[in-house]
């Protein structure tokens, strides 16, 4: 079967979506973490949390549909360190997309705060309460959420570098918007 | 001598009750104790207790009507599950521990439910505020000592424990179960 020069509409879709997603959760952290001791603060925990739930199950249909749907070939031109790198970064952004959420579950369940999915579905407490156990998950979030933010930044970086330097179809590609404006200017 | 015997086995029925050679329990033992709490924020459970309380009781089991209870809890002992938790619970919106540094729960009736449970009522005071109470308790002896357990719901609001930003129940539910175990032994 010839590999398609595009992605399905869903993997466009599910994309931004989690792409949306995340930033917010991500600035929603910073910015929660450092608010004084109020009714709102322990509201935008719990959203927090609630978004965080939601993008590890969005997360879990781009996995299955990536699995399922063979991706466009990355372009012709691209030597095989950059081919090497993309994939490993795609892998790994996967990967944290995962971890992530997974860590922040974790860890609100060692500091005795359980998840309830917008504050209806409970789930499970994996950990028994442990103090020192959640400010060790509350690190690896951290470190996890810097990492990320970093592949994130490399990842934009490459898109743009790919449409503005290399000038080939990877990110009109993920974002078919480009390509009818440009036909529109021309 | 039907009756005879029907009145022996009764008898021997109530000896068998271990109730019937129990002393009265009356010290407090703060080890075997826990008075915790589980309070709800966005609809999620979480569970806090108080690390320092004592009182004075006294419960014979063969003689529950005459039980006496006087339970106090020092709040500035609150964990809430959480350090920020802490510091917010003893200020003035809720327990404001530096004004009313006590709760205290006196115990006016223990009623028998049959079996090893009761029926506790009492006169619950918080923040300078006094309800009337009442909690199903359960009583055993373990080893030398005797056992209380129960569970009741408390209403924040009705003794102004969370005003403020905190009164509406959006964030924290009005509704708080109290767990007690108070184990108690017999002194002299």
């Amino acid at each position: 079967m010839p590999q398609a020069n595009s992605y399905t509409r869903t993997a466009v879709g599910l994309h931004w979506l989690v792409a949306v997603a995340i930033i917010g959760t991500f600035g929603l952290g910073l910015y929660m973490h450092e608010l004084p001791f109020s009714p709102g603060k322990l509201k935008l925990y719990s959203w927090h949390k609630w978004a965080g739930v939601s993008i590890f199950l969005l997360v879990l249909v781009r996995v299955f549909w990536r699995l399922s749907h063979q991706p466009p070939a990355l372009p012709a031109h691209m030597p095989p360190w950059q081919r090497q790198a993309a994939e490993g970064a795609h892998l790994l952004l996967y990967v944290l997309m995962l971890a992530v959420p997974v860590t922040g579950w974790l860890m609100s369940s060692a500091k005795g705060v359980p998840t309830v999915w917008f504050g209806v579905l409970p789930l499970p407490d994996l950990l028994a309460k442990d103090k020192e156990l959640g400010e060790l998950l509350a690190t690896l979030h951290k470190v996890l959420n810097i990492g990320m933010a970093a592949l994130v930044l490399a990842h934009v970086g490459a898109a743009l570098k790919h449409h503005f330097i290399d000038r080939d179809e990877v990110l009109v590609r993920m974002l078919p918007v480009l390509k009818k404006t440009e036909r529109r200017t021309q | 001598m039907k009756f005879g015997r029907r009145t022996a086995l009764l008898a021997a029925f109530l000896f068998a009750i271990p109730f019937a050679q129990a002393a009265e329990f009356n010290r407090l033992r703060p080890d075997g104790s826990t008075v915790a709490f589980v309070y709800r924020q966005m609809g999620v459970p979480v569970e806090g207790g108080f690390r320092r309380f004592g009182g004075s009781l006294s419960f014979d089991p063969a003689r529950p009507q005459a039980a006496k209870a006087v339970i106090e809890v020092d709040l500035a002992g609150i964990d809430t599950g959480f350090a920020e938790g802490n510091e917010e619970a003893q200020g003035r919106l809720w327990f404001d521990t530096k004004n009313h540094p006590v709760a205290r729960f006196v115990a006016t009736s223990v009623k028998p439910l049959g079996g090893n449970r009761f029926e506790v009522a009492g006169r619950l005071s918080i923040k300078g505020r006094t309800r009337e109470v009442k909690t199903p308790a359960t009583f055993r002896q373990a080893g030398s000592s005797g056992v209380f357990e129960g569970a009741f719901i408390l209403k924040r609001a009705d003794y102004g424990i969370g005003e403020g930003v905190w009164a509406d129940f959006d964030t924290v539910a009005n509704e708080v179960e109290v767990r007690f175990r108070l184990s108690a032994v017999a002194a002299k």
